[in-house]
């Protein structure tokens, strides 16, 4: 499942002045969150509904995609939601699944929450965008519990992760401490399986195999081998 | 002539919930939060609560009256929620400190069956299958069930005591509207209840005024309408930036 999305093949994307982040340390640390998920936004087709996590999927919303009409669906029943609004001209009854006071596009409509996640149950998501702590070479990924910790959160993830069309996962290639975050098996408690498509990171775009993860396109400055390096499960070469 | 649903005070309208009732808290990211029942609630003190919502309340303050304070408040012995932790590993809710100190009990639910669980419950749909949360740690001992070739697991109904929600405008016979994302949760947990307690946005309108088909839910799910009175004496939703600082 890594072929480009029917009628738009696949481009090699570098943003506008794509000289690439070094995070003051002199080695190329790749895309920012922004080219993150610009990178996912591109393969978003015209007439699509998706569902945008908080966080740094948030921001595939930024993104220039030409003419392509998106509907964003929230969790909370607001379909159709546009830009965040300004403070003082937000309306405090509307906000979207981050609690950000969104504005409505033209066509927007209100469900309740089941006919909301009916929306996503049946299917009718074509694409969600998650942030993740990690994601597997066999399409799994962990992102409502972290290690050791009683509670969790999960929100819509799970529904969204077992029933929309596509899942696209944006997320730092490694932790904090250099740990990888793509890996063969996840550690922690898994969101949904076998579902995961496409995962954007700082180092480039990447697909879940089986096996290993086949390497889509490598951010600016980012080799094959620093890729490698960084990752806990084989990278195949190519599509 | 039926009694009036009308309660004069959000006091008289909690009054009578006791010890151990099961009370869902309609509201997500503040449209269609009942701060104003839940500070009667805080103060009317029944103890032993099963609270069921969206979130455990937020990490920020200042804070709204929410179920994260219900907690502090000794008033919760368990609650249902979508959320036992912040969407921010960084953020700690103030109820965490009690559950990992085992003070109260919690039930993890993913949002989409928490809503169809509720769902159910007022659709009188004793359980359900659904495609949540199959293969992950919450499905580990449970019943599922292969239906076409996939895999589903066996949710049941979540029927409440009582229902705190909030609406925009209301009618004398209890038909309501919400405004926006006000309506999340509310219609369901009002559905899923045997008492639904309102609080009202505008002036409860006469019979007769609301048009039909512009009801969202019927006033026969409906109870008790309390009109929420104007700051400071009636809590309202606040911004972002003012709930954050």
């Amino acid at each position: 499942m890594t072929e480009g999305m029917p009628g738009r093949p696949m481009q090699a994307y570098a943003p506008d002045g794509a000289s690439q982040g070094t995070a003051g340390t002199g080695r190329p640390t790749g895309w920012d969150r922004q080219q993150m998920a610009d990178r996912l936004a591109r393969e978003f087709q015209d007439g699509w509904i998706v569902n945008l996590g908080v966080g740094i999927p948030t921001l595939c919303s930024n993104t220039d995609i030409g003419d392509r009409a998106i509907t964003y669906h929230a969790e909370n029943g607001v379909i159709g939601y546009g830009p965040v609004l300004p403070a003082g001209e937000e309306d405090l009854h509307l906000v979207n699944a981050g609690g950000q006071n969104v504005s409505l596009k033209p066509g927007a409509a209100i469900v309740h929450h089941a006919d909301s996640f009916g929306i996503i149950r049946s299917g009718r998501i074509d694409v969600t965008v998650m942030g993740a702590y990690e994601v597997s070479a066999g399409g799994d990924f962990a992102n409502w519990k972290v290690g050791g910790a009683k509670g969790g959160g999960i929100g819509g993830a799970m529904d969204l992760a077992a029933c929309a069309q596509r899942v696209f996962i944006i997320l730092e290639h490694t932790t904090r401490k250099g740990e990888p975050r793509l890996v063969r098996h996840c550690a922690l408690p898994v969101t949904a399986r076998g579902v995961v498509k496409l995962v954007a990171t700082n180092l480039g775009l990447f697909a879940p195999m089986g096996e290993g993860f086949a390497v889509r396109e490598l951010a600016p400055g980012i080799t094959l081998d620093a890729a490698r390096a960084a990752t806990g499960a084989p990278l195949f070469e190519g599509r | 002539m039926a009694a009036s649903k009308i309660v004069e005070s959000f006091a008289a309208a909690v009054a009578d919930i006791p010890d151990g009732a099961v009370i869902a808290f309609g509201g997500f990211a503040g449209p269609g939060t009942p701060y104003n029942l839940t500070k009667a609630l805080l103060e009317q003190g029944a103890k032993r609560l099963t609270c069921i919502a969206n979130t455990t309340g937020g990490a920020h303050q200042p804070r709204l009256p929410d179920l994260g304070m219900l907690v502090e408040n000794g008033q919760v012995a368990k609650v249902v929620c979508s959320f036992t932790a912040a969407t921010r590993p960084t953020d700690v809710l103030p109820f965490t400190r009690y559950y990992e100190s085992g003070e109260v009990e919690a039930e993890l639910v993913p949002q989409g069956t928490l809503a169809e669980r509720l769902r159910a419950a007022g659709a009188g749909i004793p359980a359900f299958y659904t495609p949540t949360a199959v293969g992950t740690e919450l499905a580990e001992g449970r019943e599922t069930r292969v239906i076409n070739g996939r895999e589903y697991l066996l949710e049941y109904a979540l029927p409440c005591d009582v229902a705190f929600i909030r609406a925009w405008r209301a009618d004398t016979a209890g038909n309501l509207q919400f405004r926006l994302a006000q309506r999340n949760f509310c219609p369901l947990m009002a559905m899923a209840a045997k008492l639904a307690i309102v609080e009202v946005e505008e002036d409860i309108l006469p019979a007769g005024a609301m048009d039909p088909d512009q009801v969202h839910l019927s006033g026969l799910f409906v109870h008790r309408l309390v009109k929420v009175p104007p700051p400071p004496e009636g809590l309202w939703t606040v911004r972002r930036q003012e709930r954050a600082r």
